[in-house]
């Protein structure tokens, strides 16, 4: 059924994505995309025990997830994948073309960021790369909730 | 007497200073909670509050939902701390018991305040 989300969101696996995103897409694997924590164990039995029984957790580099991207688009299998930050967001789509929709969820507060929704930041940096990403060709979505309504980019500068 | 102990509460929201007030308001201790919330801040960001919340002293952390971006940011601060135990589905009876206790052994009084809280769940007609 293919790649069903790709989410920027900067807590990863939480109760949003699993209770929220998780009950309206129901996917049978969520992908974490993090170079960090795709090196760290112990981070994946913290995350892996977020996810309920049934779901298939994978954790890779942001490079592995481009690279296996187009497999999982694919695949039978619903897969949802999450990435923690802008940056990773570009890499991810500059190395993977299947790339076609992004959701922003939550993205939090930094020094030069300003807020955009209740749960999203974005610097005029980040902002201004988006929009170089869907001139592309790439739709970029704000949407913390499949419930809550969804906001265009071009709405958030 | 055991060595002061600060319980955590860390919640969604305004979940935490509101447990945090109200175990206040009935026990009369103003000292030994303190709530964090995740309110507006990523996975690092949180651990950072953690970091300020809890210092240098003994803490036990109090979490709201399993699974959720609180519980995930608490047990990546007991990864950094090893001393920092982690309890999830906080609840006020919980809280109140925790405070009412200083006086038991850290893991004794988790015990002692999780027994508590599950006692404090009950069912009137169904």
């Amino acid at each position: 059924m293919s790649v069903v989300l790709t989410r920027v969101d900067d807590r990863l696996i939480h109760g949003q994505v699993v209770v929220g995103w998780g009950q309206a897409l129901v996917p049978d694997r969520i992908v974490l995309a993090d170079d960090a924590v795709a090196e760290e164990q112990w981070e994946h039995d913290i995350y892996r025990a977020a996810v309920p029984p049934g779901i298939e957790t994978a954790f890779v580099s942001v490079e592995e997830a481009a690279r296996r991207f187009a497999e999982w688009d694919r695949a039978p299998e619903r897969t949802l994948v999450l990435v923690g930050s802008i940056e990773a967001c570009l890499r991810l789509c500059a190395a993977a073309p299947g790339v076609r929709a992004i959701n922003l969820g939550g993205i939090h507060q930094a020094d030069d960021r300003r807020q955009r929704l209740p749960y999203l930041f974005l610097s005029e940096s980040e902002l201004a790369q988006l929009e170089g990403l869907e001139e592309r060709g790439v739709t970029i979505v704000a949407q913390d909730l499949p419930t809550s309504p969804a906001v265009a980019l071009d709405e958030l500068a | 007497m055991s060595e002061p102990v600060r319980g955590v509460v860390v919640a969604h929201g305004d979940l935490a200073a509101g447990l945090v007030s109200v175990v206040a308001a009935i026990t009369g201790d103003h000292d030994t909670l303190v709530g964090v919330s995740n309110r507006e801040c990523g996975g690092d960001g949180l651990l950072d509050r953690l970091r300020t919340a809890v210092g240098d002293g003994r803490a036990v952390l109090f979490v709201d939902l399993p699974g959720g971006s609180c519980f995930t940011a608490g047990a990546r601060f007991r990864h950094e701390r090893g001393d920092t135990p982690v309890v999830g589905g906080v609840s006020l009876p919980m809280l109140v018991d925790f405070v009412m206790h200083p006086e038991l052994a850290v893991d004794v009084r988790i015990e002692h305040a999780v027994n508590a809280g599950r006692r404090a769940m009950k069912v009137m007609g169904t």
